[in-house]
C-alpha cells in the first residue's frame, strides 16, 4: 500500500508516540489511511488499543492474519483509518469572542473560558450575574491594571520600620487610635470588591484583575496599619458602634454600581484626603510612609470607580437617580448613629497638633477642619464628573457618612 | 395515557454509571420514550432479573451476555443483541512479562506464576488464561480479586496485577491491551520495562441485551435512536465520554466464542448459566 507513512522508529505510544500519531492524523480527512511503522515491540498491541479509544480503527497490512498473533521484534506496519471523532467534537465549537474585544453581553457559557478561546460545545453554564459591559466596564481598566501591577510594594521593605518614634505617649496613643480606625475601614474596603469578584463574568478580565489587585492592596494596608499600631506597644484602640454601623451599610450593598459609588467614589475618595493628611501631619516617618503608600493605591481605586460609573452614567442617565437614592438611603440608615467616633476625631486633632499645648491643639483642630473641607470639595468634584450639577453635588456630599468611608 | 416505557438494568461499577443513565433517560424522555433504569451491584442479579422479566434490557458485560444466552436457551427462549459501543469491538488480551525476562514464547511460562485480574474478569482472567491453557501452558495463577461480581469492569484487579509484575512478585501479568497501554502511560509499569509476550485473538466486550419478553418494536425503536446518536451533540458527548464510546454500533454476536470456550473450559457457568467454581479458583 502507498500513501502517507508515519515512522515512529523505536518510539512507543507509551512514551509520546501518540503525539506524532495525532499530529499526522489531524492532517488527514476521516476515512483516509495512514501507514504507521515502528520498532517498539508493544506497538502492534498499543496501536489498535489507542485507535479504538480515540475513534480511529486499524487494518493489519496483511489482513489474512487471524487468530492468536504473537508480536515480533522487527519493524511492523499497521494501517490506521482516521475516524471522525475529533471533527465531531469540534464541529459546533465557537470562539469566546476575540482576545482584545469586549462584548456587551458575553454568554454565560463563556464564563469558564479564556476570552478568545475556541470553545467546545457543551460544558457548564455558570451564573455570573455581573455580565453587562455597560455595568462593569471602564475603558481605562486595562491601563489601571497594568499600573497597579507595576506599583505593588512589599510591606516588609517599603517601610523603614526601624525609624525612630520621637513623639510622646499621648501622641502615640492618638496614632494607635487612628490606625485602629484605618484597619476596620480597610477590612471593609477589602470585603466589598471581594464579594463582587465571584459574580463578575471573567470575560471582563481586566476588571476582574483590577478588583483582585484592589483586594490585594487592601490586604497590604491591613498589614501595615496593624503593624504601625503595634509598633510601640501591644494594644489596639477603640472601635465605635456608629463607625461599624456605617461600614456595615457598605458590606450590605448588593448592587455593583451602588457599592462602587459608595465605597470607591465617596468612601475611598474621602480616604485619599485622610491618608494625604496623615502622610503630611503624621508625627513619625513610619506613619507618614504607610499613609503615603496606601494613598497611592486608593487613588487607583477611586479612578476606576469614577471612570466606570461615568461611562455607565453616560449610557444610562437614570443611573444618577439610583446613585442619589443610595446616598439618601445610607444617610437615613445612619441618621441615628454617632458617625465618626469622638476618639478618632480627637486623635486626628492630637496627631496633627503634635503636642498638648493650647496653640498646638488649636492648630491641630484647624487642620482637621481643613481636612473635612478638602474631603467635601473632593467629593463634590467627583460627583460633578459623574454628571451631577454643582448644587446637587454639594447636597449629596453633605449627606455622606460622617465616618468618612 | 402513559408513555411507552422500557426498563433497563446497568451495573454500577462506578458512581458515574448513575450519571450516564440519568443523562440517557433525560435524552430519551425528549423523544417520548420513558426509559427507566435500575442499577445493580453485580451482573448475576441483573441477568436474573432480565431473564425473569423484571427488566427489558440489560447493559451486559461479555460474561453476562453469555450467561443470559445460556439461561434463555435452557428455558427455551432467546435473548437478543441490541447495540454495543464502537469500543466494544476487537479487544485483545495480552501476556506481559518484564522486558529483561528470559521468556520468549508463551510455552516458556510453563510452571510460572501469572498475575490475573478478578476471578470473573473476561479480559484479564478468563480469556487470556484459556489462551495459555489452549497452548498447553500450565501456570500458577495469582489472582487479584478486586470488584468481584463486576466482571472486570473495575480496573483495580488489573492494576494490582500490573503492580505485582512491576514489583517482581510474579513472572507475568494478563491484561487488556488498553490496560497495558494505560499502565505504561500512568507509570504503574515503566514504559519499555515490560514486553508483550503474546496477544489473544480479538474479542468483543459489552452487549446491550434485550430480554426474552421485551417488547420488540419498542426495543427496535430504542436501538434505532441509540444508533442515531451523534458525538457532535454536546449533551450526548459528555455521556459518551463517560461511557467510553464515539458511536453505538449494532450488537453482533460474533466476538464471544473465545470467552464462551473459556467459560466451558474452566466451568465458570454450566450450559444453563448456573455459576460454578472455576478450575483456576479451586
Amino acid at each position: 500500500m502507498t500513501g502517507p507513512l508515519l515512522d515512529l522508529a523505536d518510539l512507543g505510544l507509551d512514551a509520546g508516540g501518540h503525539l506524532l500519531l495525532r499530529y499526522r492524523l489531524a492532517q488527514l480527512r476521516p476515512g483516509q489511511r495512514l501507514r504507521v511503522r515502528g520498532r517498539d515491540p508493544a506497538l502492534a498491541v498499543h496501536l489498535p488499543a489507542w485507535c479504538r479509544a480515540h475513534g480511529h480503527r486499524t487494518e493489519p497490512v496483511d489482513s489474512t492474519v487471524d487468530g492468536p498473533q504473537e508480536t515480533v521484534d522487527g519493524p511492523q506496519e499497521t494501517v490506521v483509518v482516521r475516524g471522525e471523532r475529533d471533527d465531531l467534537r469540534w464541529s459546533a465549537a465557537q470562539r469566546a469572542g476575540t482576545p482584545g474585544g469586549v462584548e456587551s453581553h458575553p454568554p454565560a457559557r463563556w464564563g469558564m473560558a479564556a476570552r478568545g478561546a475556541l470553545l467546545e460545545g457543551g460544558g457548564p453554564v455558570p451564573d455570573f450575574d455581573l455580565d453587562d459591559r455597560d455595568l462593569v466596564w471602564a475603558d481605562v481598566a486595562p491601563r489601571l491594571y497594568a499600573h497597579a501591577a507595576a506599583r505593588q510594594w512589599d510591606p516588609a521593605t517599603a517601610v523603614d520600620w526601624a525609624a525612630p518614634l520621637a513623639h510622646g505617649a499621648e501622641v502615640e496613643a492618638a496614632v494607635v487610635q487612628v490606625m485602629t480606625y484605618l484597619v476596620e475601614n480597610e477590612q471593609v474596603a477589602l470585603q466589598v470588591p471581594a464579594r463582587f469578584l465571584g459574580r463578575l463574568h471573567p470575560h471582563f478580565r481586566e476588571v476582574l484583575q483590577l478588583l483582585a489587585i484592589q483586594v490585594a492592596d487592601e490586604a497590604r494596608h491591613l498589614a501595615v496599619f496593624t503593624r504601625r499600631a503595634l509598633l510601640s506597644g501591644d494594644g489596639m484602640g477603640t472601635s465605635s458602634a456608629g463607625g461599624r454601623a456605617s461600614l456595615f451599610t457598605l458590606v450590605q450593598e448588593d448592587d455593583f454600581s451602588l457599592a462602587t459609588f459608595l465605597l470607591s467614589v465617596l468612601g475611598e475618595g474621602t480616604f485619599v484626603d485622610l491618608l494625604g493628611f496623615l502622610a503630611r501631619y503624621g508625627p513619625d516617618p513610619v506613619t507618614r510612609r504607610v499613609a503615603l503608600l496606601a494613598m497611592q493605591d486608593e487613588r487607583r481605586h477611586v479612578l476606576f470607580g469614577v471612570a466606570h460609573l461615568a461611562q455607565h452614567a453616560s449610557l444610562e442617565p437614570a443611573l444618577r437617580d439610583r446613585l442619589r437614592a443610595a446616598v439618601h438611603r445610607r444617610h437615613d440608615a445612619l441618621r441615628d448613629t454617632a458617625g465618626l467616633g469622638a476618639d478618632v476625631f480627637d486623635a486626628l486633632v492630637v496627631l496633627a497638633a503634635g503636642s498638648w499645648t493650647p496653640a498646638a491643639v488649636r492648630l491641630g483642630y484647624r487642620r482637621v477642619r481643613e481636612l473635612e473641607a478638602r474631603m467635601d470639595s473632593g467629593r463634590r468634584r467627583r460627583l460633578a464628573r459623574l454628571g451631577f450639577p454643582a448644587d446637587e453635588a454639594a447636597e449629596l456630599s453633605a449627606l455622606h457618612t460622617r465616618n468618612f468611608m | 395515557m402513559s408513555r411507552p416505557g422500557l426498563r433497563l438494568g446497568a451495573v454500577e461499577y462506578d458512581p458515574k454509571v448513575d450519571r450516564i443513565w440519568a443523562g440517557f433517560r433525560a435524552w430519551f424522555a425528549g423523544y417520548g420514550l420513558d426509559l427507566t433504569y435500575r442499577l445493580y451491584p453485580d451482573y448475576d442479579r441483573q441477568v436474573d432479573d432480565l431473564l425473569d422479566g423484571r427488566l427489558d434490557l440489560a447493559w451486559n458485560s461479555p460474561l453476562a451476555w453469555i450467561r443470559a444466552q445460556r439461561m434463555a436457551r435452557a428455558r427455551g427462549g432467546t435473548v437478543r443483541p441490541v447495540v454495543m459501543r464502537d469500543t466494544d469491538r476487537d479487544l485483545r488480551s495480552v501476556v506481559v512479562v518484564p522486558a529483561d525476562s528470559p521468556y520468549r514464547a508463551p510455552a516458556d511460562l510453563a510452571g510460572a506464576t501469572v498475575a490475573t485480574g478478578a476471578i470473573d474478569s473476561p479480559q484479564a482472567t478468563l480469556i487470556p488464561l484459556a489462551y495459555l491453557a489452549g497452548l498447553g501452558v500450565a501456570v500458577d495463577v495469582c489472582r487479584f480479586d478486586v470488584g468481584v461480581g463486576l466482571h472486570g469492569d473495575h480496573i483495580g484487579g488489573e492494576r494490582d496485577a500490573a503492580r505485582a509484575l512491576a514489583a517482581g512478585t510474579v513472572d507475568a501479568a494478563l491484561l487488556l491491551d488498553a490496560t497495558h497501554l494505560l499502565m505504561c502511560t500512568e507509570g504503574t509499569l515503566e514504559p519499555g520495562g515490560t514486553r508483550v509476550l503474546a496477544a489473544t485473538a480479538p474479542f468483543d466486550h459489552c452487549m446491550m441485551t434485550a430480554g426474552p419478553g421485551a417488547p420488540a418494536a419498542l426495543v427496535d425503536r430504542f436501538a434505532g435512536q441509540l444508533l442515531g446518536m451523534s458525538y457532535a451533540d454536546p449533551d450526548l458527548r459528555e455521556l459518551f465520554d463517560l461511557e467510553g464510546l464515539t458511536a453505538w454500533r449494532p450488537g453482533r454476536d460474533t466476538g464471544y466464542a473465545s470467552l464462551s470456550a473459556a467459560v466451558d473450559r474452566f466451568g465458570f457457568y454450566d450450559r444453563t448459566g448456573a455459576p460454578g467454581l472455576p478450575v483456576y479458583a479451586r
